[in-house]
């Protein structure tokens, strides 16, 4: 990796760490489950570094399998994560919401 | 750079933005889940774009990774049970961690030669993140499961040991960041990793379960970030230490709620040492028969429910939700208090009564249902025990001094549905218990609230 490349990255960890810390602090205790279930669907992008690895031109075959095996968890973690989010999150209802469902 | 590389990049770039707005998203439960569709719209993006700009040329592997993936997956979202959602969520850190970590081995193995030493560095806290990630979540859900003892695992010297094997590991991760073509050293601090996540987390009791799972998720999300160091990818990046910083912050809530430290709760055993600190209450614990009960809540004009852990074994969200109905039809004001660490996992009582159809405006925090206790008429405990020990805040000896409290002892009377006489899981004496204010219902929370509310209907 270039220097100017690192510069780039920690730039980019610094500024997501902030936003990050922003955004986050502002969910209510309500929603900490959900939100557990969502960042960790959000970081099953390591997929996209789990599909280079099991299929890209020019790797062994070791690659391949444990590219193959990373492929696998991350992708219950995102179809899992995502899932279970939205299962937890349609439970959440207003007082106002519960009777028109009622009606 | 080709044409399709660039098209990679735009979509890592939508992926990332995406993100962020579905975090934004779940500060309110009304946006939570518009917000997370754009984030699975995000990733769905970045996978397309990666298969086509990555040159991918071997698809089997591929293709079998993502289906059996997707139908686990799939299977877990569908059938998981709201209940067991701690020991899921464990898991899934697992999962997460553990596809960093191979994904980190895979790297050395296809460019292990040719790193710069800025990526060797990245490699190792990756590899060091992600291993020790993947065991201590295994531990952690197979705790929360009851296949393995709950119970805190202390032995003489623990931390010394544990110490050892943290300094062994980073050695490890030192030395091969020295010496590239070390592979013996690079698989070794791989497996030091794993002992030492292990380590971590089978010191730790049932109690302390929400921190270390906060904590799990904040090692999970940095391996994330770290990989994203090491193949040079801003998506990874940013999604990583999103994960990472929103774990962190639940762990700092949640150690704030127990009024202790993150070393405390990882070196402190706590619940192992027998509290004879404590003081010795002593006195009578006054049993009240169902019909009792039942009258009280009646005849209340307030009442609030306080649910723990102990809601969530007995399965009692649905009863508790029937029997306040029943209560709320005759004109009683019905809320619930949610303590921080109540459950196993940071927002999990929530969740449990979500799922049994109570409206998230009856749910109050900490802080805003504390000074309305005085004023409650009777204040039901569900299975929960050290959140509501006065001992916390009166006696400076107790080992849980200074940890906030919901203040039932406050309320008029007080209700405690509890399985037995034993201790809760920290072990601690609760003087809550011997109260004169309070009366004590044994049995099962489940069979108990559902037998009230019949009582009720009766009255």
């Amino acid at each position: 990796m270039i220097p100017a490349v690192l510069i780039a990255s920690v730039y980019v960890f610094a500024l997501a760490a902030f936003l990050g810390y922003q955004v986050i602090s502002r969910v209510p205790p309500l929603l900490h489950t959900p939100l557990m279930s969502a960042t960790n669907a959000i970081s099953g992008i390591s997929l996209i570094g789990s599909l280079v690895l099991a299929g890209a031109k020019g790797y062994p075959l070791p690659a391949h399998i444990l590219g193959f095996v990373a492929v696998t968890t991350a992708t219950i973690n995102v179809v899992g994560g995502f899932g279970l989010t939205d299962r937890m999150l349609k439970m959440f209802k207003s007082r106002t919401a519960k009777k028109e469902e009622a009606k | 750079m080709t044409l399709t590389s660039y098209f990679m990049e735009a979509t890592y770039l939508v992926a990332s933005i995406l993100f962020i707005f579905a975090l934004k998203g779940m500060s309110h439960p009304e946006t939570a889940r518009r917000g997370m569709f754009l984030a699975e719209g995000g990733m769905f993006a970045a996978i397309v774009g990666t298969l086509i700009g990555a040159h991918i040329v071997t698809w089997v592997w591929i293709i079998a990774g993502l289906a059996v993936g997707s139908i686990l997956g799939a299977w877990m979202a569908i059938w998981v049970p709201m209940t067991a959602m701690p020991q899921r969520t464990a898991l899934s850190h697992a999962f997460g961690a553990l596809a960093a970590a191979l994904v980190g081995i895979g790297e050395f193995v296809v460019h292990g030669q040719e790193m710069s030493a800025v990526t060797r560095g990245a490699l190792g806290f990756e590899i060091m993140l992600g291993s020790l990630t993947t065991t201590g979540s295994l531990i952690a859900a197979g705790k929360l499961q009851g296949i393995i003892y709950g119970k805190p695992v202390q032995f003489r010297g623990q931390n010394i040991v544990n110490l050892g094997t943290f300094l062994v590991m980073v050695g490890c991760a030192a030395f091969f960041w020295m010496h590239p073509d070390a592979s013996t050293v690079f698989y070794s601090m791989l497996g030091v990793a794993f002992v030492f996540g292990v380590l971590l987390v089978i010191p730790i009791g049932s109690a302390d379960m929400p921190v270390v799972m906060s904590l799990l998720n904040s090692y999970a999300g940095l391996a994330s970030a770290a990989t994203g160091f090491v193949l040079g990818n801003n998506v990874l990046i940013i999604a990583g230490t999103l994960d990472g910083f929103s774990g962190f912050i639940l762990s700092v809530l949640m150690c704030k709620a127990m009024n202790r430290s993150i070393t405390n709760v990882l070196f402190g055993g706590f619940g192992a040492v027998v509290a004879e600190s404590a003081a010795q209450t002593g006195g009578v614990m006054r049993e009240i028969t169902l019909d009792d009960a039942a009258m009280q809540l009646a005849f209340a004009s307030r009442v609030v429910f306080v649910p723990g852990y102990g809601l969530a074994t007995a399965q009692a969200q649905h009863a508790v939700r029937e029997l306040a109905e029943l209560l709320e039809g005759r004109g009683v004001t019905v809320k619930y208090a949610i303590h921080p660490v109540a459950g196993r996992m940071p927002g999990h009582m929530n969740v449990l009564l979500a799922e049994a159809n109570v409206p998230y405006s009856s749910l109050y925090e900490m802080e805003q249902i504390n000074p309305e206790f005085p004023s409650t008429d009777v204040a039901v405990v569900i299975g929960a025990n050290d959140v509501v020990n006065p001992d916390a805040r009166d006696n400076p000896k107790s080992l849980i001094a200074g940890m906030p409290i919901l203040e039932v002892d406050r309320a008029k009377s007080v209700i405690v549905l509890k399985r037995g006489q034993g201790r809760g899981f920290s072990g601690l004496e609760n003087p809550l218990f011997f109260k004169t204010c309070t009366s004590m219902l044994y049995g099962d929370a489940k069979s108990s609230l559902s037998h009230l509310a019949q009582a009720v209907q009766h009255v």
